[in-house]
């Protein structure tokens, strides 16, 4: 942020936090990008998976040594979740991997070709999480009477998809995510879809309180470059939004005056 | 004794404690999480926690993801 403007945190279920661009750890080529990209992000809330462990293997380095819960806000996924009950495990893993860290981000999946949310098994497991004492950020659709609900659960976020996970097509219904945001009294964030720094921007200027995504930097040509773009889009978008833009004309309106002109 | 260790059938020495279980897979140290029949087994019980025939054991980590 610039320096005469100083922005209020972002708070998340008692965390504050000044980088309001969230980053996934999937997809890169090795650990070296990940935390390279991590770092040019300024993110400060990092998410990742919990996987079976590969037995008789060779000791490769951890990703939590790359991401020290030390240093960052880890944010354990359920992706790969198709049931309430499994998502329900999986966070229950994390917690015990994290040594009792309660913050999730919650997604249960319809199906395999559009990753998309089963909102149904989501509430599900939203409501038997929040009742074992975990804070929720919730994936889910763009569907504004769904996160309402999400909402009154309990959950400490929610994240409505910008479009399919992994597809990059940027924010397909700006008009509900305003919707959503509009009746939320808890953080908004858009998870998923964005493909480059001005969906990010988009999502900002729409209202947003954060962005969340992994592929949009880990896909890019070069992930180091794009995370920077995004850490620029995530506070471009937010000052343009506390700002507030324009009013739309439908004529033109010259920045220079008529007065004083020499053909006049 | 027989168990299933994240999906696979193995063979193991009875009485083996989780604990010793994580001790042979070279594990110990490292940031894992234990489940056995879908419960979890917190660190602290690790080494009072006797395996049984016919448990299911999952072990797993993190790895990348969004």
């Amino acid at each position: 942020m610039t320096d005469f403007f100083q922005d209020q945190p972002l708070r998340i279920a008692g965390h504050a936090f000044t980088s309001r661009l969230l980053v996934g750890t999937g997809k890169y080529k090795d650990f070296d990008e990940t935390a390279d990209a991590i770092a040019a992000s300024g993110a400060e809330v990092v998410t990742f998976a919990v996987r079976r462990t590969n037995l008789g293997q060779e000791d490769g380095p951890n990703l939590l040594d790359v991401v020290p819960p030390e240093r960052f806000t880890l944010l354990p996924n359920t992706a790969g979740c198709y049931t309430a009950k499994d998502a329900v495990r999986t966070c229950k893993l994390a917690r015990e991997l994290l040594d009792g860290h309660k913050l999730v981000k919650l997604e249960v999946l319809g199906d395999d070709s559009t990753l998309y949310p089963n909102v149904v098994e989501t509430l599900k497991a939203a409501e038997e999480l929040i009742r074992d004492g975990f804070d929720v950020m919730v994936y889910t659709s763009d569907d504004p009477i769904v996160a309402q609900e999400l909402e009154r659960l309990g959950c400490c976020a929610i994240m409505p998809l910008g479009s399919l996970i992994g597809s990059g097509h940027g924010i397909q219904n700006p008009h509900n995510i305003r919707l959503i945001i509009e009746h939320a009294n808890v953080p908004v964030l858009v998870d998923a879809g964005i493909g480059t720094a001005s969906d990010a921007a988009m999502a900002m200027e729409l209202g947003c309180d954060g962005v969340l995504m992994n592929s949009a930097i880990a896909h890019a040509r070069q992930p180091v470059l794009m995370a920077s773009a995004m850490k620029k889009a995530v506070e471009a978008g937010r000052e343009a939004f506390l700002a507030g833009r324009m009013p739309r004309r439908q004529s033109a309106d010259p920045s220079s005056p008529f007065a004083g002109r020499i053909n006049g | 004794m027989q168990i299933q260790l994240n999906g696979e059938p193995r063979d193991l020495a009875p009485d083996l404690t989780v604990a010793q279980l994580v001790d042979d897979l070279g594990l110990s140290g490292r940031r894992i999480a234990v489940e056995r029949n879908e419960e979890i087994v917190p660190k602290s019980e690790h080494g009072a926690t006797r395996l049984a025939d016919g448990d299911r054991i999952e072990i797993v980590h993190a790895i990348g993801g969004g």
